[in-house]
């Protein structure tokens, strides 16, 4: 081996020692569990419609459910195995929300409920909630722009 | 007292390691070096509300234990020093708060416990002190909710990850007795080779410990084969590697006997640590039980320890910033 | 519960499973392969989800694959912007504001209620690994 000089070689070498994650196993457990999860929700939304519940109901049905399930899981301190298992397949279903919304209100209970729980609550899915509503404001913004002709401003 | 070289301190009546005390946690406690511990802890919380409270009580426990394990009155010890991983070290603060002994809070992030071995001896050595104490903790679910994310949050670790020791180390340096001794210290520079992984601190402070190596051997005209064994604090195994392979780019063959503290806590394949152990607590309970007790026994009749310290952060470490890296070396020998 | 279970298309419940795992690969192999961190990942997701929602592409994704395209993250954006452009249709720039959150609202009050609850009565626990 060469000496070490540059911190880009340094950078390169480190690279290079340091192990990769199982990517394929990863994926694997990934693809099983997220499929499993989005199975279940569409169990739970075929028993919306056979009930004869609307689409959009349906819909916030499931997502209760499954955020309910999370949570639970979650608050018996199970999600962290399924996600240390499952990775993103915990994780990018409508589960992996719940879990961040839920984790920290748990852990920040120490610093009480308005400042803890109440502040805390949001550090990791605060971003979702910022990044996911204005950007649906925008979208409604463009759309209202290409489509000023059929529809009637308030 | 004497500076030898650029950065090694030479002590010329050199201090006694006269006890140490250490306490880990559930995780540790079966691990491959449980047995050398003096307290066992069964669950995280030891009956406290909080982490932090519970990290709090193992480093004052593990303070008291060490007072009375050394026989000394309490009132003969002149300073101590101790430090931790959380904000403004309130695990060593709130913990010692009732021991009624001068107090110095330091910092050096995992190389705490050596930054306070060294600043002990070189308070005995000088005759400000007979008994100076040194102290250092870490609780992997304060410093989790600290450093990374929620317990409960389901993520992965990476395998480079480290995994932070729950525990606390105490040891009492003694101007006068049998010994270990301690012969020199080599306090590290920061070095910094511009790593960015949070998920990967044993690579940010394999070079520190490079540097302080090289430093240490040039400075004492020592070679590494003078040593029983070389220990550095929270490496773990990419770490390791890596400073037995740059140490070889400088002619220096380490790896007979050098070792990591994070690599020997854990039990890699059993206990899922990925690359080995890490915090204060890893350097501070390793030596306090296990090397400590190697040295007593005389299967081991001189080592030099080097805590390893990651210098950042969760601020640092989102503003973008690499990782400082920082390596304090300690000779003790019999 | 018979005539239930007869009225269900397997097919549907393939293509949710292979969609819905493959979303979750996706963000499986930004995780291992780019060091991304999760909450970015999720960010990354619910914008896309919204931006292909917008364009009306993701409405294919949703009528082919149903929750396999609706429970993912990327179907939580898409619904912000389904409900958003709902809105403009029915109150016009208003809409714009009201209309996303309000398509989301049950999901969102849904885990900040759990959160609260949770809080409440569980205790977060060392992980076992």
């Amino acid at each position: 081996m060469e000496k070490i000089e540059t911190n880009k070689q340094y950078q390169d070498y480190v690279d290079k020692k340091s192990p990769n994650s199982p990517i394929l196993k990863n994926c694997f457990n990934a693809f099983w569990v997220g499929g499993l999860i989005c199975t279940i929700g569409q169990l739970i939304l075929d028993i919306c419609a056979y009930r004869g519940l609307n689409e959009e109901v349906s819909g916030t049905i499931t997502s209760i459910i499954l955020i309910g399930i999370s949570a639970f899981l979650t608050g018996l301190n199970l999600f962290n195995r399924i996600g240390k298992f499952a990775g993103a397949g915990s994780l990018i279903p409508i589960t992996g929300f719940s879990n961040s919304i839920v984790s920290p209100a748990m852990e920040y209970k120490s610093e009480g409920y308005i400042m803890g729980v109440g502040a805390k609550m949001f550090t990791v899915a605060g971003p979702v909630l910022v990044f996911g509503i204005s950007a649906s404001i925008l979208v409604g913004i463009v759309y209202l722009i290409f489509n000023t002709q059929s529809i009637t401003l308030v | 007292m004497q500076k030898l070289g650029t950065q090694t301190i030479k002590f010329d009546r050199p201090p006694t390691v006269l006890e140490t005390a250490s306490i880990v946690g559930p995780k540790e406690a079966q691990g491959p070096l449980a047995k050398y511990f003096d307290m066992l802890l069964e669950d995280e919380f030891w009956g406290e509300k909080t982490w932090e409270k519970a990290e709090s009580k193992i480093i004052k426990q593990a303070v008291n234990l060490v007072i009375t394990k050394s026989g000394l009155p309490a009132d003969s010890i002149d300073y101590c020093f101790a430090g931790d991983l959380l904000n403004q070290c309130i695990s060593s603060s709130f913990g010692l708060r009732e021991l009624n002994i001068p107090y110095f809070g330091i910092f050096g992030a995992c190389s705490t416990f050596v930054e306070g071995m060294i600043l002990s001896s070189i308070l005995a050595e000088s005759g400000a002190a007979n008994n100076v104490l040194f102290a250092a903790s870490s609780h992997f679910c304060s410093a989790e909710k600290q450093f990374r994310f929620p317990l409960e949050l389901g993520n992965q670790r990476p395998p480079t990850s480290q995994w932070t020791v729950t525990g606390s180390g105490a040891g009492i340096i003694s101007s006068s007795g049998t010994g270990p001794f301690v012969t020199h210290a080599t306090p590290g520079k920061i070095v910094d080779k511009g790593i960015k992984d949070a998920n990967n601190m044993g690579a940010a402070m394999a070079p520190s410990v490079v540097d302080t190596l090289l430093a240490h051997f040039k400075d004492t005209g020592r070679n590494p084969s003078y040593y029983d064994a070389i220990i550095t604090g929270d490496l773990g195994y990419i770490g390791k590697e890596i400073v037995i392979e740059m140490m070889q780019t400088y002619g220096y063959n380490v790896k007979p006997n050098y070792n990591d503290c994070g690599v020997l806590i854990f039990d890699k394949e059993k206990q899922d640590t990925h690359s080995g152990g890490s915090g204060c607590a890893c350097c501070a309970t390793v030596f306090s039980g296990y090397l400590f007790h190697e040295l007593k026994e005389k299967k081991y009749k001189k080592i030099l320890l080097i805590a390893t310290g990651a210098l950042m952060n969760s601020t640092s470490s989102q503003q973008g910033e690499s990782i400082p890296g920082i390596a304090h070396a300690i000779s003790v020998e019999i | 519960m018979d005539m239930f279970f007869q009225s269900l298309n397997i097919m549907d419940y393939v293509w949710c499973f292979v969609v819905g795992g493959l979303i979750c690969v996706i963000g499986q192999i930004l995780i291992d392969k780019t060091k991304i961190t999760s909450a970015r990942i999720l960010v990354l997701f619910v914008t896309l989800g919204a931006i292909l929602g917008g364009l009306g592409v993701y409405q294919y994704l949703v009528d082919f694959a149903g929750a396999g395209a609706t429970v993912p993250i990327t179907g939580f954006g898409y619904n912000l912007a389904k409900g958003a452009i709902k809105g403009v249709q029915e109150y016009g720039l208003l809409g714009a504001f009201i209309g996303g959150t309000r398509a989301a609202a049950g999901g969102i009050s849904a885990a900040i209620f759990f959160g609260y609850i949770a809080s409440l009565i569980a205790k977060p626990k060392m992980k076992k690994q």
